[in-house]
């Protein structure tokens, strides 16, 4: 079946604010569109001896829904957080120490796993933790008709057949995580592997542009 | 003097070997280990599956139930998978509430076997129960067969509804099967120090990684899921050669199942 990819590559609205939160040491709110979340982090801190390895820091990640008490579905989202930060971060520069990532859904309307994954990127960069490469999330959906959308919102993700979700990294445009939803075929993949590289390119500007704006404001 | 180097200096260990292109159990890169199938050896469940996966075992119990259906899907039945993976199966499971990796474990097989049922006619949900006896790494793929032959193997009762009470009554004795018509089957591959592709990691194995990725595919070559949870990035080739072991891996499992499926209807 036929795919067409997207000439130009449409995302929503984009919106970040950094350093909102008083107590974390770094946060960062991230929106895209209407999906909204918010991050915070704190470390590298003391580590309870039982978690602790001793060549790297500990990542703990915690998920909080809009409603209701984490389930299975945050545990998933949590797991794929955190691997894709311990690749980004350079955990062995503080061993035996503790870095905890929370982040709160304020508002799911459609690619919540890549608006995680932003404000994931943006709260680590604010806290000053040293990274080796920087990640972005794009989400991609395959429409009944075969469209791919990039960035759907919710009703676009009901309607979709497939939705993907990856994360890309800044120095490379190599995928770091990938989770999927839905059958699709191996064109498909790499066609949305391919749009969702191409996407990447706005996200990285665009961080680009809010930490340059946020930070000649502070002169 | 192995057993010390291997305790001392696992990745060092582990490389001696992969340097080599085999693995430490004698394997190639892209083998698997024996595999296993066992089905319907739990009589009181509606469906069971034991796999074997070399040392991972992993057994699949489902029980099915009338019920309500849910709010999002009105019309359909649906199935909810849960993975145990108790103190048992290995030294690093502690007893309690179900850790992340179970967790993930059982929101993985949830978004595989998603689309895998027809419109169940009465709204039956089943309860499926997977549980690890033995961790020696992979349990994703030997959850996924498990879950698959148990689901082959599972007989719902014919239900009527009695025209009085306009209450459905269930009939034991008489059983039809679960109409199953895709055979997803998963391939679990693991990247050791950035480049060095394996299939099938043992526990040690999966414990040196730097990246695991997982490919569902089903007999259409088409993919289920693609999941790669974090790690060191993959370049497209090797992701490539990861979906072709995949599709020639679903054709040996689904082989084996109808094997194994044909010889019990054959002993019945």
């Amino acid at each position: 079946m036929e795919v067409s990819a997207p000439l130009n590559v449409s995302l929503r609205e984009f919106g970040c604010e950094q350093s909102l939160l008083s107590r974390p040491d770094g946060s960062a709110s991230f929106v895209q569109g209407d999906s909204s979340v918010m991050a915070g982090v704190y470390g590298p801190a003391e580590v309870k001896v039982s978690k602790e390895i001793y060549d790297r820091a500990t990542l703990e990640v915690l998920v909080q829904p809009k409603v209701g008490l984490p389930s299975v579905r945050e545990r998933s989202q949590e797991q794929c957080l955190r691997e894709t930060c311990e690749a980004a971060l350079l955990l062995a520069l503080h061993p035996r120490s503790s870095l905890t990532l929370v982040l709160q859904v304020l508002h799911d309307d459609g690619s919540l796993l890549s608006c995680c994954l932003n404000a994931a990127c943006m709260a680590l960069m604010d806290a000053g933790l040293p990274m080796s490469c920087l990640f972005c999330g794009v989400t991609c959906a395959i429409s009944a008709d075969g469209q791919i959308i990039t960035d759907p919102t919710a009703a676009q993700e009901k309607d979709s057949r497939a939705l993907m979700t990856f994360a890309i990294d800044s120095r490379e445009r190599k995928v770091m995580m990938s989770s999927t939803k839905g059958s699709f075929s191996v064109g498909e993949l790499q066609q949305c592997v391919a749009v969702s590289q191409r996407a990447s390119e706005k996200v990285f500007q665009f961080y680009r542009d809010s930490v340059r704006r946020r930070h000649s404001k502070s002169l | 003097m192995a057993a010390g180097f291997k305790i001392a200096e696992p990745l060092e260990y582990h490389m001696s070997f992969l340097k080599e292109n085999c693995r430490p159990d004698g394997r190639e890169l892209s083998e698997f280990r024996t595999t296993t199938l066992n089905i319907g050896s739990i009589s009181t469940a509606d469906g069971s599956a034991l796999v074997k996966l070399g040392s991972t075992t992993i057994i699949c119990g489902i029980k099915a139930e009338l019920t309500n259906p849910t709010v999002e899907a009105p019309g359909k039945g649906y199935i909810v998978p849960n993975v145990d993976l108790p103190p048992l199966c290995s030294s690093r499971f502690r007893p309690g509430p179900p850790g992340e990796q179970a967790q993930a474990a059982s929101q993985f097989i949830a978004d595989v076997i998603e689309s895998l049922l027809s419109l169940l006619q009465l709204c039956w949900v089943l309860y499926c129960d997977i549980m690890c006896l033995d961790y020696d790494g992979n349990i994703l793929d030997a959850c996924i067969i498990a879950l698959l032959a148990a689901l082959k193997n599972t007989r719902l009762p014919k239900v009527t509804i009695n025209k009085v009470t306009c209450k459905p009554e269930v009939d034991s004795k008489e059983r039809h099967k679960l109409p199953v018509h895709k055979h997803p089957v998963s391939t679990s591959f693991s990247i050791i120090e950035n480049s060095i592709l394996i299939v099938d990691p043992t526990a040690d194995e999966e414990s040196l990684s730097t990246a695991r990725l997982s490919v569902v595919t089903d007999e259409d070559d088409r993919l289920c899921s693609l999941h790669k949870p974090g790690g060191t990035s993959l370049s497209a080739e090797k992701l490539q050669t990861c979906i072709n072991r995949a599709t020639a891996r679903q054709r040996e499992i689904q082989k084996l199942m109808e094997k194994v499926l044909k010889s019990v209807k054959a002993a019945q």
